[in-house]
């Protein structure tokens, strides 16, 4: 949808964000050489790792304008978190699969208990849980408040469940740092993972203008 | 203004007044309770080794089944009969209220923890190698672990239409740390912990108990309003 004045201004975020992608993916897939240990399979943590990141952000942002609703009550607040949900929610099921298809030849499983995927997977349902408290209820205000209120107490309980899982099992890889990876492997991951900040931005950017539509009719309709 | 430990005794007698005259009902949560204790043996097969092996775990899920129904009836009456205007009408803070009622759901939760104990002995053959006050200690933690976060959601769940399907749903993921670490502790307490092991789980558990019991009281006063 094209604002009065010309294109929206995420378009252009979006595209920068294609662009990289299709740039971090070209070099992942074609230029840089395959791991020593993983060998071909290692590729995929070129988008696997990035997707992580966003999930991670989309939550955040949500967790914040939930907190944003329930202090200053104004609507932005609420749409924005909402969209941030659904966007990170999408990440996070694609972060998944990602994770399961490298997981199968890498650890001759799709699925483990380690405290990563765990947690990931704690935190897909408890956000689903919020989207899903949103359809239960029918007054707007009220839908608000209670979904921030699940989203914050959903967020706080991420570090908690990565905790306790920890101790339960962990076989999940220690977490790669720029010191432990080649410098030309960490170059593609950063153009890659900005590729995905800016198409989170993207997505949750139109998914707001969209959702704005939809709570302005509603609203509409009951004053 | 009502003095805050005053306004939290009046809540909590109330509620406990209402589950000592609906006691039937408490009774029928905690035949379901014995029903899912059995029904895991049934579908982990007759082997008492691999019963004796996973009865924390099962105990821990009957407590955590029990919990939804016990969570629901304690606010349907609040909602059906507009009382919880009432409650909002009290001239205290918010936060009393929430502590009220989640002391109330952590005794009745103890409570029913506590009478599934013979039944899990019964059935999968366990013995306490801690002994019965340290298990005791354990559900006690574990059920302020479910009351918290299920007294927020419980009043929330009460108030949307098919409330039933969403307290679970919102509940039980956010449950897994507390699940994780009253299991864990009370494996520890049936098979004895030579590595010592029971002091971290039980630290979780108080951790994960302070961190929502905050958490939860304050985000309750918002949920009254609405």
């Amino acid at each position: 949808m094209a604002s009065a004045r010309g294109m929206d201004w995420e378009h252009a975020v979006g595209a920068l964000g294609l662009g990289l992608l299709i740039y971090g993916s070209y070099q992942g897939l074609f230029v840089l050489p395959p791991d020593r240990f993983m060998g071909d399979v290692m590729r995929i943590l070129y988008v696997h790792v990035p997707a992580a990141w966003s999930t991670l952000i989309c939550f955040t942002v949500a967790f914040v304008c939930a907190i944003g609703w329930l202090w200053r009550g104004t609507w932005r607040w609420d749409v924005a978190g909402e969209a941030a949900t659904h966007v990170g929610l999408v990440f996070g099921v694609l972060l998944t699969c990602l994770g399961s298809i490298w997981a199968r030849p890498t650890w001759g499983v799709w699925w483990d208990w380690d405290p990563r995927l765990t947690t990931v997977a704690i935190m897909l349902v408890s956000f689903g849980a919020v989207t899903a408290l949103r359809s239960f209820v029918d007054d707007p205000e009220r839908r608000a408040t209670w979904s921030a209120i699940a989203a914050i107490v959903s967020y706080v309980d991420v570090p908690v469940v990565y905790f306790s899982v920890k101790w339960w099992r962990s076989l999940h890889q220690m977490q790669s740092s720029p010191s432990t990876v080649d410098p030309e492997m960490v170059m593609v991951l950063r153009i890659n993972a900005f590729a995905f900040l800016f198409l989170a931005i993207w997505f949750i950017a139109r998914h707001y203008r969209l959702i704005r539509i939809r709570r302005d009719a509603e609203l509409g309709e009951l004053s | 203004m009502l003095p805050v430990p005053r306004a939290i005794f009046e809540v909590l007698r109330k509620d406990l007044l209402l589950a000592w005259r609906t006691r039937a009902r408490v009774a029928a949560v905690l035949a379901f309770g014995v029903t899912s204790l059995l029904l895991f043996s049934f579908a982990a097969g007759p082997d008492t080794v691999k019963l004796r092996a996973n009865a924390s775990g099962y105990l821990w899920l009957a407590i955590l089944l029990c919990s939804t129904l016990a969570l629901t009836e304690s606010f349907r009456y609040e909602v059906q009969n507009r009382a919880l205007e009432g409650l909002r009408l009290i001239p205290t803070e918010p936060f009393a209220i929430f502590i009220g009622k989640s002391l109330a759901n952590l005794l009745l939760l103890l409570l029913l923890g506590v009478a599934l104990v013979p039944a899990m002995v019964v059935l999968y053959d366990v013995s306490f190698k801690l002994g019965l006050p340290m298990m005791i200690g354990v559900i006690f933690l574990g059920a302020a672990g479910i009351s918290a976060p299920g007294t927020l959601y419980g009043l929330l769940a009460a108030r949307v239409r098919s409330g039933e399907v969403l307290l679970p749903l919102l509940l039980f993921p956010l449950e897994v740390p507390a699940l994780l670490s009253s299991t864990r502790a009370t494996e520890l307490v049936l098979t004895g912990d030579p590595m010592g092991q029971l002091q971290s789980w039980l630290g979780l558990l108080f951790a994960f108990n302070v961190i929502f019991w905050s958490v939860c009281g304050l985000l309750f006063g918002r949920l009254m309003e609405e």
